[in-house]
């Protein structure tokens, strides 16, 4: 169990001082699949050269199991690294870039070979053992970078953005691979992406951030669907604000006013908002055209948009406010609007987050 | 940027032996510059600062002759080997590879590989048949032996000038109806102008510093400074040697510091 | 390209490189032939060749034949100086590795701006005269020199020490002269080191010492043999520093083969003993050659 608190980072070049950590409290649990999720710049790279050690923290501790880690260099924590660009041994084969780590720890050589062969397998490699890495392909290396990190059995695996280098479909089987190696291992996995599909898919819990800090924490369907903050709520999928006013909250449901008068029943923070003017995020696929139960707003359709599997409307709402929704396309069947109707949109009840700004 | 933690660039004690490097580099030589102020005739107890020395090697006629003697094969083998190394640049670098491209390579590299005792003796015997078939003794055999070795070294530079030139401007230069001399004087010779200047400041430094070659093939009475200097190392040395030496020092540092600022522009 | 454009170009080309070959082949290839010619003459009486044929040359360079008993052996005086040039060599080298290595690393870590001023304070004495440089080695160590005197008025030494015209001034001064040698290659093999591997060592539970020894290093070799060669090479075929520093009582190769062209009247053996000389040179660059390209070949 990985315990962060209150960690600032403060970089002090020749410039003005740049905090890319500010006061990051978090605890990653054990055997989790935990994902540090933001932009470039957020900080969340910063935080995991904190765990493994190539940067000191400013302030606050880093705790493993109850150990601190701030004193250690890095080739005493047990923790080890994914890099992004992989950072295999030119001079190494495959087998003994694997073999590195143990062989730093002065493990017998017959154990050695034996974990070699054992994680050689496990990312199925097993042929590719005395291959210079130069000379098998990129999700080749990402595995055997993998195999790398995995072979002295740290207790916690950092991953820094690791399949940022490979191609659409690779990056795909990769994702699997990971969750499985990572169920199979047991141990905790702290990963770093900017992808949030990514982070969606894979992940047991997400950290999202944004400058230095950690603006949410949570699974990933709770962040989806009830996204603290408008920072997260735009970061993760598409997501449409209207301007509402808020009549009250009730624990973490609230009641609302739509601009064209309509009131609905939405999700709010636990923590309670003052009634007034507020924002609402919506996701496209929550709402429809179709009418049914639900707030109504009408509109005029601006634009349609088709992806394959599903279509997109673009609703100019009366008033003055676009508004994005999500169709799935179901075979045989054509939607019958055309650019230029006259539209309502209809959001599905209980649906919707109010956001602090 | 100041530390930020762990510092994975660091190992202990190589910034120690560097600073010793520098020191142990630059001593010597800024010992030596000293010496030649020094008011009495040790090269290692300083007795005040003066400029006799200086004032000695300039009214001493031996040195005299032998400064004018290197600044003259100096001029003329670097004009002649800068000549000859746009000439050969050009030709190497343009099409690519052709037939026989590494011999001319090795060619323009021998004095850089081969010993420089070795080219010496060759020369040596070479120019002794020359002598005795023509009877000719002047200065030409070491102009055109300093040329040779100088050649190398004009080349490089040339060459990695001409080689980061954007070759559409000649191009574009042809398409506007440039003939090759044209375009060769008007777009590509203001280009290579950095990397030629470079290149002879080079052979000059190479041609005014040389001992070995000058010391066989000179006839008598045809020292250079070098070769002037390394006679009186046999005697008793005065802080006159540093004061030519501090001279010549100035020369060189001046036309490396030239080059390096001048090969540096380009990037 | 059309024949006839072809066949222009290439005789273009071969009018450019005209000039520069000439000069190369009269006064520095070409003259390497007529070395090898000479070798195989009998010497003259007063210097310079009698046309005569012979192997005498080539037979002196190692063995001597007794004058009296006329018995073969090794020329101990001959074996004694190339030993000595190679040994004397082969130091050089490994001085300048030692004190190179960590300075060309110190270098290529510094922050990028300011990586060309420290190369600048390693190029500058590299371009400036070797005659001064070995000059200024000579003053310092020298009986009534700089370390001597320093050493008399502290009173750590009673009379001075004897340094210089022994080997240590010869090592002294060759590893004095040649030292950018070493560091200009490693430096350029570092400088675009890639340092992630550097953090993925650390991360993998190596030391400092270890992360040197099994990471830096083994990436750094080419630039290693290198500097090793280019110290290598000059050091063995050295004239000016064994001349002043070595003061004609300890004679390397260079100073051998002078000898043969002055007090020594034997023009024959001294072109015999050059191309010796140039042989092992050749020898080395083909064995670097060979080196790089296995490097090169196995980093792809």
């Amino acid at each position: 169990m990985i315990e962060i608190a209150n960690v600032t980072k403060t970089f002090t070049g020749r410039g003005a001082p740049f905090t890319a950590l500010d006061d990051v409290s978090v605890t990653i649990r054990e055997n989790e699949f935990f994902t540090l999720l933001g932009p470039s710049g957020c900080g969340k790279t910063t935080l995991l050269r904190v765990i493994a050690g190539f940067i000191d923290p400013t302030r606050g501790t880093v705790k493993l199991d109850g150990q601190d880690l701030v004193s250690l260099p890095p080739y005493k924590r047990p923790v080890n690294t994914v890099f992004q660009s992989y950072a295999l041994f030119p001079h190494m084969t495959v087998a003994q870039n694997i073999g590195f780590g143990l062989e730093m720890q002065d493990k017998p050589s017959d154990e050695v070979k034996h974990t070699v062969d054992e994680m050689l397998a496990l990312v199925r490699m097993t042929e590719m053992a005395d291959r210079k890495t130069s000379e098998i392909s990129g999700g080749q290396q990402q595995r055997v970078a993998l195999a790398r990190a995995l072979a002295p059995r740290p207790k916690v695996l950092l991953l820094d953005e690791p399949l940022s280098a490979l191609d659409f479909k690779l990056r795909k089987d990769m994702q699997l691979e990971l969750k499985r190696l990572q169920s199979e291992t047991g141990i905790t996995f702290v990963f770093v992406t900017h992808d949030q599909e990514e982070a969606l898919t894979m992940s047991d819990r997400i950290a999202v951030m944004n400058a230095g800090m950690i603006r949410q924490i949570g699974g990933p369907r709770d962040i989806y669907d009830h996204p603290a903050e408008r920072f997260v709520a735009d970061f993760i999928g598409d997501t449409n604000f209207l301007q509402v006013e808020l009549l009250q909250t009730e624990g973490d449901s609230a009641h609302i006013r739509l601009p064209s008068g309509a009131e609905a029943q939405v999700r709010a923070p636990h923590d309670g908002m003052a009634p007034g003017p507020v924002t609402l995020a919506i996701r496209p696929e929550h709402a429809s055209l179709a009418g049914g139960d639900g707030a109504a707003l009408p509109g005029t359709l601006a634009n349609i948009v088709y992806f394959g599997t599903d279509t997109h409307f673009h609703v100019d709402l009366d008033g003055g406010a676009r508004f994005v929704l999500r169709q799935q396309n179901q075979p045989g069947q054509r939607q019958g609007w055309s650019v230029g109707d006259a539209v309502t949109v209809t959001l599905a009840p209980g649906v919707g987050q109010v956001l602090r700004d | 940027m100041a530390k930020q933690g762990f510092d994975i660039r660091r190992q202990p004690g190589f910034a120690t032996i560097a600073m010793a490097c520098f020191v142990v580099l630059y001593l010597p030589i800024i010992l030596l510059v000293v010496y030649s102020f020094n008011a009495g005739t040790s090269i290692a107890i300083w007795e005040g600062f003066s400029w006799r020395w200086y004032v000695s090697a300039w009214q001493n006629e031996q040195v005299q002759a032998a400064t004018i003697r290197s600044l003259v094969i100096a001029f003329w083998a670097t004009l002649i080997a800068t000549s000859c190394a746009v000439l050969a640049a050009l030709a190497t670098t343009r099409q690519g590879r052709f037939r026989g491209y590494t011999l001319v390579f090795a060619m323009i590299n021998q004095p850089l590989m081969v010993p420089e005792i070795v080219t010496a003796v060759a020369l040596l015997i070479f120019f002794a048949m020359i002598k005795v078939a023509t009877g000719y003794t002047g200065l030409f055999y070491l102009i055109i032996a300093h040329a040779a070795f100088c050649i190398p070294f004009a080349y490089m530079p040339i060459r990695a000038r001409l080689q980061g030139m954007d070759l559409s401007l000649e191009q574009a230069a042809m398409d506007l109806y440039g003939t090759p001399w044209r375009v060769f004087r008007r777009i590509t010779l203001p280009q290579l102008w950095p990397g030629i200047l470079a290149g002879a400041m080079l052979a000059f430094v190479i041609s005014l510093d040389d001992v070995v070659i000058t010391e066989f093939v000179k006839s008598a009475g045809q020292d250079t400074l070098p070769t002037y200097m390394l006679g009186q190392l046999r005697r008793v040395v005065t802080p006159e040697v540093n004061a030519i030496s501090t001279a010549l020092l100035a020369i060189s540092v001046v036309m490396v510091m030239g080059f390096f600022f001048l090969s540096r522009n380009k990037k | 390209m059309s024949d006839a454009a072809t066949q222009r170009a290439t005789r273009s080309r071969w009018l450019l490189l005209a000039p520069a070959l000439a000069v190369l082949i009269f006064a520095a290839s070409g003259p390497l032939l007529i070395v090898l010619f000479y070798s195989f003459l009998t010497p003259g009486d007063y210097g310079g060749v009698v046309w005569e044929f012979s192997t005498d040359a080539w037979f002196n360079v190692v063995l001597e034949e007794d004058f009296f008993t006329e018995e073969v052996g090794f020329a101990d005086a001959h074996l004694s100086i190339f030993w000595r040039s190679i040994k004397l060599s082969l130091m050089t080298a490994l001085l300048t590795f030692i004190f190179g290595f960590p300075t060309a690393y110190f270098i290529a870590t510094r922050p990028k701006e300011k990586r060309d001023i420290w190369m600048l304070l390693i190029i500058i004495p590299f371009w400036t005269n070797l005659l001064i440089r070995t000059f200024a080695i000579m003053e310092l160590i020298r009986a009534e020199g700089t370390v001597n005197t320093l050493l008399l008025w502290t009173g750590i030494i009673d009379e001075p020490i004897q340094m210089l015209f022994t080997e240590f001034a010869i090592l002294l001064g060759m590893a004095y002269v040649y030292l950018p040698l070493m560091v200009l290659p490693i430096y350029a093999s570092l400088e675009r080191f890639d340092f992630t591997l550097v953090e993925a060592g650390y991360d993998l539970y190596a030391s400092r010492w270890r992360v040197l020894k099994r990471v830096i290093f083994p990436l750094a070799k080419p630039g290693v043999i290198a500097g090793s060669i280019l110290v290598f090479v000059p050091s063995l075929g050295a004239y000016v520093t064994p001349r002043v520093l070595g003061g004609g009582k300890q004679l390397m190769l260079g100073n051998l083969i002078e000898l043969q062209f002055g007090a020594g009247r034997n023009w024959p053996l001294g072109a015999a003993l050059s191309l010796t000389l140039l042989a092992i040179v050749m020898v080395a660059l083909i064995l670097y050659v060979r080196a790089a390209g296995n490097e090169e070949v196995r980093h792809g």
